[in-house]
């Protein structure tokens, strides 16, 4: 396993299906009374965010905890990034306390890159500016492969701020390496024409993609982009990109529903669209926890708990003989 | 210090007088005394045998950053002097965005002043084209000419004023002084980090497309054509920019060129893994964009290569991408990089390597003493280098910096000996002070 996951475009399709294997074993975790392993007892994972995320922090942190691993969540405010303290100095702090992971959240493109430079640590890409979200990609993946068997020839749209999207970059590689076909889908302002070199279809036409899709995937809008005029008003791109309840009639049957969060309601996904069964959103964070586990136990262990050579992933969940 | 150096078979690339082969060169009261093969050696003379090593006149630097006054934990005029030393270099040309801007007199005596008691190399100091470099209001661009500024420039900080442009070119015409432009549509390039194509959109930075420069190199030509102004574009980046040049060049536009040794020979794809010492301004570019500037040195339609040695502390550049400055450090490498990346492979002969690195320039800031001829009775500002030694690049510099974009870079071409006024400024690879 990779001792760094920056870019879900270090993954290979193997790599992938054993993160997913993996964590559909851990998945069983997550539904028991107690929901904890002892897979990385007295290894200590940092949640390094600098950017505020409720949702993939505490996913994390669930993901650690349950792996009994000892948790230290390190954000902006309050700490001495506040200070003024550089991301280097940080760095060097948290290597200095003995961080075995560091889970990286910022604002800034390729911070996980460069951090992971200046630690012996493991580097978790946990979304960095505009560049890359991988552990949404692969929660992303183990939620379609719920509902479908094969990556193989399924058509995924992802539809909206394509431009500045560390969701749809991730997402769209990992699904080409696993054989899908992917059409970004936004109006031109926000859908640079460079992406087909990662192999995916480019429309400006949302009605004319839905009858062909199995997953719809809806990025989150910014208003901020609105203010750049990146596009003239939210509610012309609503009328335009919105998957209301009108177009979700236009998904063939099977077709899912999905978004990374935190939803616009309204504006990206009508409010009655995000609560229909096709929507699978609250099972993408369910599964999130799952694969961060599942990565963490790779990445830490390189698959192999306490005392055990090589144990199948169902008796790491299991946390192997502890 | 011996008063006479006799330097025995040399091989002599002098542009200015189409000397290209081997030779001796005494250098006396720093002076060039004779040149000639088999000259015999006067009494106290020291004889120094330059088998397989290259002398040409001192190279010329059209845009370095010296840092001071202001921002001396970067670089001092001392440190880069030693750096501009080191690299072959006897003139540069100081860019003005120090603190104060260097719009005045008292700021361009006074880094004049630093550099003479440095000893180490000539500085032109350049001066802005607005007063603060804030786009609004011309400095006293005579007074300026008068204390020698030759080249006036509101560099990063790209004049966006078309009024402004058009009219500083009017007046430079009545002094037979040169603006230069760092070509920069302030708005297409907001928040850029890198070029913009395949690579920025892959790596999530925001991109500056290569119109951002060329929107602006297409109207300076067209105020210069207006004018008749002398307009220099500095550092050119992109394809396009390139082909306006030649095109308004052809039609008679005093218009000139330089272009950096990192635009010569990185790509915008280099960035992959966010090293901030390849995040540069203007941007580097893609493949095509790099050869049409290699291509557009080689027939002289970019006239120079000049460093935009930009120097920055170690803590400014080890911080994200997007809070890094732009910049690299470029006086201690260019000379390499051109004949590495452009002599070697055959894009430009050793004389137009030379010409292009100090006699154009020189020429360009009119710099009589610079750029040769290496003839009797001229100043002896040389260089002599051994276009065959190969070395990593590595820090430490004599640069106070070492944000180098060609750091672990094998290149092919070393200093040994830098002669400012006859003066040995480096000796063996060694800076003398």
């Amino acid at each position: 396993m990779i001792k760094h996951l920056l870019s879900i475009g270090q993954l290979s399709r193997e790599d992938i299906l054993r993160i997913l294997d993996t964590a559909a074993s851990f998945r069983e975790v997550g539904t028991r009374v107690i929901k904890k392993v002892p897979a990385l007892r007295g290894r200590t994972v940092v949640n390094l965010f600098y950017e505020p995320s409720t949702r993939t922090r505490i996913s994390f942190e669930l993901a650690a905890k349950r792996l009994s691993a000892d948790v230290i969540n390190f954000t902006t405010g309050g700490t001495s990034v506040a200070k003024g303290e550089s991301l280097k100095d940080t760095a060097l702090t948290l290597q200095a306390m003995g961080a075995d992971a560091i889970v990286l959240r910022h604002s800034s493109s390729g911070a996980a890159h460069i951090l992971s430079r200046w630690v012996t640590a493991s580097v978790i890409n946990a979304g960095d500016g505009t560049h890359e979200h991988p552990t949404q990609a692969l929660l992303d993946l183990f939620t379609i492969r719920e509902h479908f068997p094969s990556f193989e020839g399924l058509r995924v749209g992802i539809v909206g701020d394509v431009r500045h999207s560390r969701v749809a970059r991730s997402l769209t590689r990992a699904l080409v390496t696993m054989g899908g076909q992917v059409t970004l889908v936004g109006p031109p302002t926000l859908v640079p024409p460079e992406v087909v070199l990662w192999g995916a279809e480019v429309s400006y036409d949302l009605d004319a993609v839905l009858p062909k899709l199995d997953v719809c995937y809806l990025l989150r809008v910014q208003r901020e982009r609105q203010r750049q005029q990146f596009f003239p008003s939210v509610r012309e791109y609503s009328r335009r990109y919105g998957l209301t309840r009108a177009r979700v009639e236009a998904l063939p049957d099977q077709a899912l529903v999905m978004h990374p969060g935190p939803m616009n309601r309204g504006v990206e996904i009508a409010s009655e669209v995000a609560d229909l069964p096709r929507a699978v959103i609250t099972d993408q964070v369910a599964n999130g926890i799952a694969v961060r586990m599942s990565l963490l136990y790779l990445m830490l262990t390189g698959g192999e708990a306490r005392g055990a050579s090589a144990p199948e992933p169902a008796e790491a969940a299991a946390g192997g003989r502890g | 210090m011996p008063r006479r150096v006799l330097f025995r078979a040399v091989h002599l690339v002098d542009p200015a007088s189409g000397h290209d082969g081997l030779t001796d060169v005494l250098v006396e009261d720093g002076l060039v005394a004779a040149v000639g093969p088999g000259l015999s050696a006067p009494a106290r003379t020291e004889v120094l045998p330059a088998e397989g090593l290259v002398m040409a006149p001192g190279l010329v630097d059209l845009h370095a950053h010296l840092r001071e006054p202001g921002f001396e934990h970067k670089e001092t005029v001392e440190t880069g002097c030693r750096a501009a030393a080191a690299g072959g270099y006897t003139a540069v040309c100081a860019m003005p965005n120090t603190d104060p801007v260097a719009d005045n007199v008292a700021v361009v005596a006074e880094v004049r002043a630093l550099a003479e008691k440095a000893g180490l190399c000539e500085v032109v100091p350049a001066a802005a084209i607005t007063q603060g470099l804030a786009g609004e209001s011309l400095v006293d661009m005579a007074e300026l000419a008068e204390a020698g500024v030759r080249l006036f420039t509101d560099d990063h900080r790209c004049l966006q004023s078309s009024r402004l442009m058009r009219l500083a070119l009017e007046y430079a015409r009545g002094l037979d002084v040169v603006i230069a432009q760092h070509a920069q549509d302030a708005e297409l390039s907001e928040g850029w980090q890198m070029h913009e194509g395949y690579h920025s959109t892959a790596l999530g930075l925001t991109g500056a497309p290569s119109e951002a420069e060329s929107v602006v190199v297409a109207r300076d030509l067209a105020l210069a054509r207006l004018t008749g102004g002398r307009l220099h574009v500095t550092h050119v980046s992109a394809a396009e920019s390139v082909e306006l040049v030649r095109a308004a060049r052809a039609g008679g536009v005093r218009a000139t060129a330089d272009v950096t040794p990192h635009h010569l020979a990185l790509l915008d794809e280099d960035l992959a893994g966010y090293d901030t010492n390849l995040k540069v301004n203007p941007p580097l570019r893609e493949r095509e964009d790099r050869d049409a500037l290699r291509a557009a040195l080689a027939e002289g339609t970019v006239d120079a290569v000049a460093t935009d040695h930009a120097p920055h502390a170690e803590e400014e550049k080890e911080q994200e991408f997007d809070l890094a400055p732009p910049g690299t450090i470029g006086l201690e490498t260019a000379l390499a990089v051109v004949l590495t990346e452009l002599v070697a492979p055959g894009h430009l002969t050793l004389a137009e390597a030379v010409d292009r690195m100090s006699v154009r320039p020189a020429a360009i800031l009119g710099l009589e003493e610079h750029g040769g001829p290496v003839a009797p009775e001229r100043p002896a500002n040389l260089v002599v280098f051994d276009p065959a030694a190969e070395w990593v690049v590595a820090a430490p510099f004599r640069s106070m910096a070492r944000n180098c974009a060609f750091l672990g870079r094998r290149l092919r071409g070393r200093v040994v000996h830098t002669l400012l006024r006859g003066e040995f400024t480096v000796r063996d690879g060694e800076p003398m002070r």
